[in-house]
């Protein structure tokens, strides 16, 4: 039995989505979908200990051997990564109900929840899977219910935030398409570990590289980088509240270790830095990504997409980790992506929290929201002192190891660029700061305590509280992002 | 030579750019649909004609039959087009939703009517 916990983690959500559909009970679906999500996330754990345990664990579907069958391959990076989706869709069903009841009509909740759980599918087959083609129709079941989750937001302009992401997205997708068939041609395999050895020997040819641009760029798509991210900010900004959690703490950061997986597995470090010189591109990219995202997200009124700017922006830094392509830069990166996806789900969740009560998150109507909300508003504090990467928390960590990194390496303009984005980091979270704790609240509520309900509020402090527990306690991501690290840098996966 | 014995490849450039054009200049959302579809076939024919062997046949088992086409690129791209079909079927029931929430499937008239609220 055990040896099938590979398929099993993405069967479950799978099987389980249309069960919501025959349940037909709002709340039946929940508590169904909110058991699997435990379930998913108790059995990606157990595999992360194992593969931290024994080494990789190759799982091959059906019984065909890879390369005819489709492989399953877990090695410390992707089971990572699935240990930070399977948590982050559990934390963020735990929220649910009470925001699902404020934003979605009732007749659409049990709906959502079964499209919920197909997205998380996608992702975990997207980071499980060894080959490439299979990665793309995940990667197609992730994006066609992330369409169908943000048009479910509140107002219209989610319709539209959603239509644009449709468009961004498809095209992001087929160019992944484009990629995997250009590599097809040349080596007749899908199978990423057969292909990162027969790509070798036509890596020089015109049909390689193409492939290699063509997904390069898809990825980037998906993954929002600068300046591909525009379908980003309005899709995080009216979709619903949970939505939002889930989509800003996941979808990005399994794009950017598909990208890790193109570039350092299948391609490999010679081929996309030493002869292509991808970093010399990609560098300078993610850096303007840090600093004019951030200063865009100074300038919005609605705290949601101040947020969602923010993402683009801590985008940014994990590509510039990636792009240093040594231990310390990769393992900053993957800690990055571990703590990033708890600091924006929190936040996210924190928005819900404020949304459930005030019916807005733009900064105007969070006057005095320090007051009224302090518990709430506390978790924003703690989540935007992560952003900014003060000591002791989650944030601090990462950036220390990028900022590490690129001294090493001699890059002292690259630290002095992410110094000053977490500068502008402390611009915009003080902005949303002083509006909620210096200004008065509006008239009429200054004694009312408002805290949004409970299985609200524990679920938004569990991502926060995660983020000051690794904070502290960072040896353990640390740990596990430098296995995963040397991993890529070994060669293979 | 080449360059004409290549021209299936010739044929997919060609629907491709046209089909990215269409995306990115019209403002029109069912148009901007029909040229991601576009788009979306020119890679459907890159797959099919990736897998043509020259002078084969259908890949049937049978005696007698040595050379046939790599069916397998043909296989792929079936789970392609139906994923595309259902792109297309999203993309067109948000184009309906956004006609009855802004009564305009017209992209400037949605900026414009956002920018007003």
């Amino acid at each position: 039995m055990s040896e099938h916990v590979p398929i099993l983690l993405v069967l479950l959500p799978l099987v389980a989505a249309p069960i919501c559909v025959l349940l037909r009970r709002n709340a039946a679906a929940w508590v169904w979908a909110f058991l699997i999500s435990w379930i998913v996330f108790g059995l990606s754990v157990a595999l992360l200990a194992r593969v931290l345990d024994e080494g990789v664990i190759d799982y091959a579907l059906g019984g065909w051997d890879p390369p005819w069958g489709i492989a399953y391959r877990l090695d410390p990076l992707n089971a990572f990564v699935l240990v930070i989706v399977a948590a982050n869709a559990a934390v963020v069903l735990l929220f649910a109900p009470e925001s699902l009841r404020h934003e979605i009509p009732r007749e659409k909740r049990y709906l959502v929840v079964c499209v919920f759980l197909l997205y998380l599918t996608g992702l975990l087959g997207i980071t499980i899977t060894g080959d490439v083609f299979n990665v793309f129709v995940f990667l197609e079941i992730a994006a066609l219910s992330s369409y169908v989750l943000v048009s479910m937001g509140p107002t219209r302009r989610a319709l539209s935030a959603a239509y644009r992401y449709l468009i961004m997205g498809t095209i992001g997708s087929t160019f992944i398409l484009i990629g995997i068939g250009l590599m097809y041609m040349m080596t007749g395999t899908l199978n990423m570990a057969d292909l990162a050895e027969r790509l070798v020997p036509v890596a020089h040819t015109r049909t390689v590289i193409a492939a290699f641009a063509f997904l390069t760029v898809g990825v980037s798509i998906k993954m929002a980088l600068w300046p591909l991210h525009t379908w980003l900010p309005n899709a995080y900004t009216y979709a619903p509240s949970m939505v939002s959690a889930f989509i800003a703490s996941t979808s990005t950061k399994v794009s950017f270790y598909l990208l890790l997986r193109v570039i350092f597995t299948i391609f490999g470090t010679d081929f996309a830095f030493d002869t292509l010189h991808l970093n010399a591109l990609l560098l300078p990219v993610s850096l303007m990504a840090t600093v004019l995202a951030s200063t865009t997200a100074i300038f919005q009124q609605d705290v949601k997409r101040l947020l969602a700017y923010s993402s683009v922006a801590q985008i940014g830094y994990m590509v510039a980790g990636l792009c240093l392509a040594t231990e310390t830069g990769l393992t900053g990166s993957i800690v990055h992506m571990f703590n990033h996806a708890f600091i924006k789900g929190g936040l996210f969740l924190v928005m819900g929290c404020l949304f459930f009560q005030l019916n807005s998150v733009k900064l105007e109507d969070l006057r005095g929201a320090g007051r009224t909300m302090p518990l709430t508003m506390a978790a924003f504090v703690i989540g935007g002192l992560n952003l900014i990467g003060v000591p002791l928390t989650a944030g601090f960590i990462s950036k220390w190891y990028l900022v590490l990194a690129a001294v090493e390496q001699g890059y002292w303009w690259v630290v002095v660029v992410m110094l000053l984005s977490s500068l502008l980091a402390v611009v915009y979270v003080w902005r949303v700061v002083e509006v909620a704790y210096f200004h008065p609240p509006p008239e009429g509520i200054k004694t009312l305590s408002r805290e949004a309900p409970r299985s609200m509020l524990i679920p938004a402090w569990m991502m926060i509280g995660a983020t000051l527990v690794f904070g502290v306690m960072a040896w353990i991501p640390v740990g596990i992002a430098r296995q995963a690290a040397q991993s890529l840098l070994g060669g293979g996966p | 030579m080449n360059a004409l014995g290549l021209y299936s490849y010739w044929i997919v450039i060609v629907l491709m750019m046209t089909g990215f054009y269409t995306v990115i200049t019209r403002g029109n959302l069912i148009k901007k649909l029909i040229g991601l579809n576009i788009f979306q076939v020119s890679v459907f024919m890159l797959y099919i004609s990736m897998g043509k062997v020259a002078g084969g046949t259908a890949p049937i088992y049978e005696e007698g039959i040595e050379i046939y086409s790599n069916p397998f690129p043909h296989v792929l791209i079936l789970t392609a087009i139906v994923v595309g079909v259902a792109t297309t079927a999203l993309g067109l029931a948000l184009t309906v939703r956004i006609q009855e929430a802004y009564s305009t499937v017209e992209e400037d008239a949605i900026h414009r009517l956002d920018n007003e609220e």
